[in-house]
């Protein structure tokens, strides 16, 4: 069979038409196919069944540190004294990039509860022992480029964008929280 | 030289090669392909770079075979690899330091192709495609790197997959998909396993393409001027397949040297602790290699404009390689070889030995004193110098010495100086001349 070679036998648009429409049902489908394999990398039903966790708090003494795991990262527990308290009232909302009101940041102003990881690149900040830094602010102090937090986990100084995530949590009890 | 048809004595092969011409191909590439006969020795290093894949591979596969992709295990099943497994420390003595000589084998071959102009037209895209080998290699080296679940390994896929979350709005969710969980854990481990067993392979087709180019293009040479017929050029095999063969022993001794003498001496020793994902290290850092680049993302500690500090930085980092991609239109000297640029010559060796300064600045902690005397000069004051003048080198200086500079006169052909020196010169040379006969006659 000979093919057809002058197009004027043709209505071009029309060709033009059925060539757009096929090509784009043809991406439509690839991403629609794609997209599974895509999903599958997501967390996975168990992973985001594990999501939240009971904590019994009576323990814990004023002014310490403690800390838990959650969805595979720290979660940082503050009982505060009423100095750190003040202190973090102090500071002014104009110093901070990721301003941010102390009040909105507790449930319970004695108890600070914050996801212990560095909002710049994932470290976990030092300043839940005595022992370790804690930074120019009495906070948390991360070491590895720098960030210094305040006593309400707020970032002041260095690379890290934002102030340390307050995780979803409620009191159970007076002495227990359900995070997640 | 090419052109020439070669027979296949052997029966057996010529029945195959009717068929399927494989090894036609295969002289046609190795024989009638014309090579500059002055290539120097820095012009082993690609050979000895797919070298090294090919170890790399092998030694992967078996490593394979005795490790677990597994949170609970991976530790473990590297140890078990050293200790119990017949040879276990060997192969993976050989793959470990692999790495790095992989990475040390490729860096000075982009050095070479800097130094002797090799991007330049025509071989825009085969150094493009060179560029791409390298982000490849990277990410091969980076998810390798995590399997053995160290705390290194833990802390440098933290750090690493977090970079992403600096892109503006779908940032978290990216991270979230890279991981497969809300931390780095299990899934992240399998999945970077599966991909660390690929990646090699995409490589492997991802370097067809690259010979391919460079056989289009021709190999560059030292003076980098084109061959202009003949006399300028020798085949492949044997002399270049002899050289190479004679670079891969010399390498392979130092290789050796490393893998039974030093087997550690590249690596981290915190990647001996099992992975812990609620201690960080005092200070992470990454495997040497991707030192210079992770000094160029801590010395971004402010903001531009609209844009925060942590995103900048990781803009800097990608772009500190990207610039690669674009070096053969920054630089717009005619001029190929930093022989007859004078200037560019003492730019290119201030350019390496600021990469060096990034490497031993990535591998210090921002804040600490650079000499111990001066306590204002901090490792991040002196890594913000030399990332300016990384930029600066390819933004500034290579477009500029293309108008500036005054360059020395070419030679009007490869072989006019080789020939020149008289009785040294290579085997063909004896004729003399340069209108002498094709090479394989001479
Ligand atoms: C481009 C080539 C490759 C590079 C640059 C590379 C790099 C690395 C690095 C740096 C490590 C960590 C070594 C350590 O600290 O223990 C590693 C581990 C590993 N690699 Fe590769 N690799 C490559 C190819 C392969 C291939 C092809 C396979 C499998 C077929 C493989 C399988 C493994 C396994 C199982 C481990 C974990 C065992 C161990 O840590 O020793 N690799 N790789
Ligand atoms: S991860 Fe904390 S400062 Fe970079």
């Amino acid at each position: 069979m000979a093919t057809p070679t002058t197009a004027g036998d043709h209505d071009e648009s029309k060709r033009d038409f059925l060539t757009l429409t096929a090509g784009g049902f043809a991406a439509v489908g690839a991403a629609v196919a794609v997209w599974p394999f895509i999903d599958s990398m997501n967390p996975s039903a168990d992973v985001l069944a594990l999501a939240s966790i009971e904590v019994d708090i009576s323990g814990i003494e004023l002014g310490q540190r403690v800390t838990v795991k959650w969805r595979g990262k720290p979660v940082f527990i503050d009982r505060r004294t009423p100095e750190v308290i003040e202190k973090a009232r102090e500071v002014k909302l104009g110093e901070l990039p990721d301003p941010q009101t102390d009040a909105d940041r507790v449930e319970k102003p004695e108890w600070l509860i914050m996801v212990g990881v560095c909002t710049h690149l994932g470290c976990i900040p030092k300043g839940q022992k005595p022992s370790e830094p804690h930074g120019e602010f009495g906070g948390w102090y991360c070491p590895c480029h720098g960030s210094h937090y305040d006593t309400s986990g707020r970032i002041l100084k260095g690379p890290a964008p934002k102030n340390l995530i307050i995780p979803p949590y409620t009191f159970a009890t007076d002495t227990k929280i359900k995070i997640g | 030289m090419a052109g020439e048809n070669r027979t296949i004595d052997n029966k057996l092969l010529k029945w195959v090669d009717d068929r399927l011409p494989v090894v036609s191909q295969m002289q046609h590439e190795m024989y009638d392909y014309p090579t500059p006969r002055n290539l120097n020795y820095w012009w082993n290093f690609g050979s000895l770079a797919g070298f090294v894949l090919v170890i790399m591979i092998v030694t992967g596969i078996f490593l394979s075979m005795h490790y677990t992709a597994h949170t609970d295990h991976a530790f473990e099943s590297v140890e078990h690899i050293m200790r119990n497994v017949n040879f276990g420390w060997l192969i993976r003595y050989i793959h470990m330091n692999g790495g790095s000589m992989f990475f040390i084998v490729v860096y000075i071959h982009i050095f070479r192709g800097m130094y002797y102009g090799s991007y330049k037209k025509p071989r825009e895209l085969l150094w493009m495609i060179g560029v791409v080998i390298l982000l490849l290699m990277m990410a091969t080296a980076f998810m390798g790197y995590v399997l053995p679940w160290g705390q290194m390994s833990f802390w440098g896929a933290t750090v690493i997959t977090n970079l992403f979350s600096a892109i503006p709005v779908v940032g978290d969710q990216i991270v979230t998909l890279l991981w497969g969980g809300f931390a780095v854990d299990k899934p992240t481990l399998k999945r970077f396993f599966s991909l660390q067993y690929l990646l090699p392979f995409v490589l492997v087709g991802v370097i067809v393409l690259h010979v391919m180019a460079l056989h289009k293009a021709h190999s560059n040479n030292p003076l980098g001027i084109d061959m202009k017929g003949p006399q300028d050029s020798i085949a492949f095999h044997p002399y270049y397949t002899i050289k190479d063969l004679f670079g891969i022993g010399v390498f392979l001794m130092v290789y050796a040297a490393f893998v039974f003498w030093a087997p550690n001496f590249m690596g981290h020793p915190d990647n001996y602790i099992p992975a812990n994902p609620l201690v960080t290290p005092e200070h992470i850092v990454p495997e040497w290699y991707f030192l210079p680049f992770y000094a160029i993302l801590r010395s971004i500690d402010f903001g531009f404009l609209f844009i925060p500090a942590k995103l900048l930085g990781v803009i800097a980092m990608f772009g500190s390689i990207g610039v690669l991609f674009d070096l053969p239109w920054l630089d717009t000297s005619p001029v190929r070889s930093a022989k007859f640029r004078p200037t560019y010559r003492i730019f290119f060796w201030v350019f390496l030995l600021d990469c060096v300064v990034l490497t031993f600045v990535g591998g210090n902690a921002p804040g600490d004193p650079v000499f111990s005397g001066v306590a204002w000069f901090k490792w991040i004051h002196l890594g913000q110098i030399a990332t300016l003048y990384y930029f600066a080198h390819f933004l500034v200086v290579f477009p500029l010495l293309g108008y500036l500079e005054k360059t020395k006169p070419l030679p009007a052909s490869i072989s006019e100086p080789v020939l020149k020196g008289g009785g040294n010169a290579p085997a063909g040379a004896a004729a003399g001349a340069v209108k002498t006969a094709p090479m394989e006659k001479a």
